[in-house]
């Protein structure tokens, strides 16, 4: 158990990037080291992170927590992946808003910004490559991108809206 | 303001966090930021900009960071299970029941009309994140040189994080320096 806490530990902790940047770390650590997946399941375990909610380290740890000693397990592995985390963000967290005054702060938050535009656009891109395949999606995204943009529709909404398209279209 | 407060709104976040986390900042700015005030919205971009360069999902990391803001670290407790709780929930009811779920066929369909708004989620944040920079030469040169690292380069993101970041201060500041001489 405690092995399991670790291992997510040490992929919430090095796991920079999130999301499809996490992915190289589980697979070294889940199916090359400790063997506790193949790599057809962890094949599965992406696939099915596309359809769920939440963070894919997150999905992985929980699956892979379950796999090994049930729901027990899911909750020791879980828990390693967002302790890494938590951890690093608090100490930041309070660093950051108790010294929000000191000018250098100010400025690697202005040359932070266009950066993470960049990699929105670049996530949109890697994203959108898998999602907008055809005229129906292609229409679908740019519906979406109307709404959210020019009206105040809450985003869960559009995605339902989405999801419902989804089912009258596919 | 109380803790279970934050439980809910996290965990409605984290209920609807698909496509990894860029896809949520427009969801938690309008939960955080439009609706409950918790924070400014300069302020709400610069706590995206820091957990998104920090280890760690960027939901998770967010919801931590806005917690503490918020109500200190049991505040961030509470938001950091409220944030990963649905995703355990349904990862453990898709564990237990597993076979059946990759066959259905209603399933897929709603995802491929789930997955485009995923990407205008994303595109949105892109726009919002966007709208709060000055583009001047430089920010437009590292906002390129971003995607060109990551997306075409295939340059993991940190490594495009702390060279960028370093490469935008240093540019900043000559042009700072060279502005300052011209005057004089």
């Amino acid at each position: 158990m405690f092995d399991v806490y670790m291992t997510f530990f040490k992929i919430g902790l090095f796991g920079f990037g999130g999301g499809y940047a996490i992915l190289p770390l589980i697979e070294e650590e889940i199916v090359a080291k400790s063997r506790w997946l193949t790599n057809s399941e962890l094949l599965d375990i992406i696939a099915i992170s596309q359809i769920t909610p939440g963070p894919i380290a997150v999905n992985g740890a929980t699956f892979v927590g379950y796999r090994l000693q049930g729901v027990l397990g899911s909750a020791f592995a879980t828990l390693g992946v967002v302790s890494a985390s938590f951890l690093i963000v608090l100490v930041v967290s309070d660093f950051v808003i108790k010294n929000r005054e000191l000018p250098w702060l100010e400025v690697i938050f202005s040359s932070l910004r266009p950066i993470v535009v960049g990699l929105i656009v670049s996530a949109a891109v890697s994203v959108g490559k898998t999602a907008i395949i055809d005229i129906k999606s292609m229409l679908i995204w740019l519906g979406g991108l109307g709404l959210l943009l020019n009206t105040r529709i809450h985003p869960i909404l559009a995605i339902v809206l989405g999801g419902v398209v989804g089912v009258v279209l596919y | 303001m109380n803790l279970l407060k934050l439980f809910i709104v996290f965990f409605k976040i984290g209920s609807f966090t698909f496509g990894g986390g860029f896809a949520m900042i427009p969801l938690i700015k309008r939960e955080v930021v439009d609706k409950q005030k918790w924070v400014g919205e300069k302020e709400f971009f610069d706590v995206i900009s820091i957990t998104q360069s920090l280890p760690g999902a960027v939901a998770i990391n967010t919801s931590v960071f806005l917690g503490y803001k918020i109500r200190g670290v049991s505040g961030a407790a509470f938001s950091a299970v409220g944030v990963t709780l649905p995703s355990f929930l349904c990862i453990l009811m898709i564990a237990a029941f597993f076979a059946s779920i990759k066959k259905l066929k209603l399933v897929s369909a709603v995802f491929s009309g789930v997955n485009p708004i995923v990407v205008a989620l994303i595109t949105t944040a892109g726009i919002q994140v966007a709208k709060t920079i000055r583009w001047d030469v430089v920010n437009i040169a590292i906002f390129l040189l971003t995607i060109l690292f990551v997306s075409i380069l295939d340059i993991h993101p940190i490594i495009a994080i702390i060279t960028l970041s370093m490469f935008s201060i240093v540019l900043k500041f000559l042009r700072k320096h060279y502005k300052k001489k011209g005057k004089q």
